[in-house]
């Protein structure tokens, strides 16, 4: 049974998915890296940046980090502030 | 004394002044980002400032925090603007006082070198034949 996430999408995100918002089916107890994986899988051009970040409950996550349901996930193109 | 602002309206330096000075302090350090009328090579129009807010806060907060015991600050102000700005806008300023001008150097620059690295604000430039999200691609 795969688990549902749902993603905010900012900036260059928002134009490569479509969308303020997307959502991916992972295994269950995915880690961040899962949801990296599956994201470039569906989307390619997330391979075109320069880097991007998964924020998960508003703070940079690790590649590690297991996603529990719930949690509020968003994709960090390169950010530009100042 | 940390504090911080994302505001969709004109910032004030003379707010974000005011909220760091205080008498036992010798020195204030302040640094305003404006927008500017050209970009490797191209004439810009204007720009807009889209942010994840909740977060982007967060990290400011932590920016200013950490800048300020790290150089042993008396306070620290981080101001950003979000949304839609004509040239010569200012985009950001950063406040910092200390009991003396070095520590303040240090911190104001540290803050927004911090800033351009890790808040989660996004820049994206319009050019007389297009608009682009800066920094994206290689």
């Amino acid at each position: 049974m795969k688990q549902s996430h749902s993603i905010l999408c900012f900036g260059i995100a928002r134009d490569i998915t479509g969308s303020a918002t997307i959502t991916l089916h992972l295994r269950p107890r995915p880690k961040v890296l899962d949801l990296r994986t599956e994201l470039l899988a569906q989307y390619p051009a997330f391979g075109e940046l320069v880097s991007f970040a998964i924020a998960r409950n508003e703070a940079y996550a690790d590649d590690e980090e297991t996603l529990e349901p719930g949690d509020t996930l968003a994709i960090i193109p390169p950010v530009s502030g100042g | 004394m940390s504090e911080i602002q994302l505001s969709p309206h004109p910032l004030s330096i003379d707010a974000c002044y005011a909220s760091v000075q205080d008498p036992t302090c010798g020195g204030i350090c302040l640094f305003v980002g404006t927008i500017r009328n050209h970009n490797k090579g191209k004439s810009v129009t204007h720009l807009n400032f889209e942010s994840y807010a909740p977060m982007a806060e967060k990290e400011m907060k932590r920016i200013a925090d950490e800048a300020k015991s790290q150089h042993g600050l008396h306070a620290v102000s981080l101001h950003h603007r979000t949304g839609e700005l004509a040239i010569g806008d200012i985009a950001v300023i950063i406040a910092v006082s200390s009991h003396h001008r070095a520590a303040a150097f240090a911190g104001c620059e540290q803050v927004i070198d911090e800033l351009k690295k890790h808040v989660p604000i996004w820049k994206k430039e319009f050019l007389e034949d297009g608009s682009y999200w800066v920094g994206a691609r290689p």
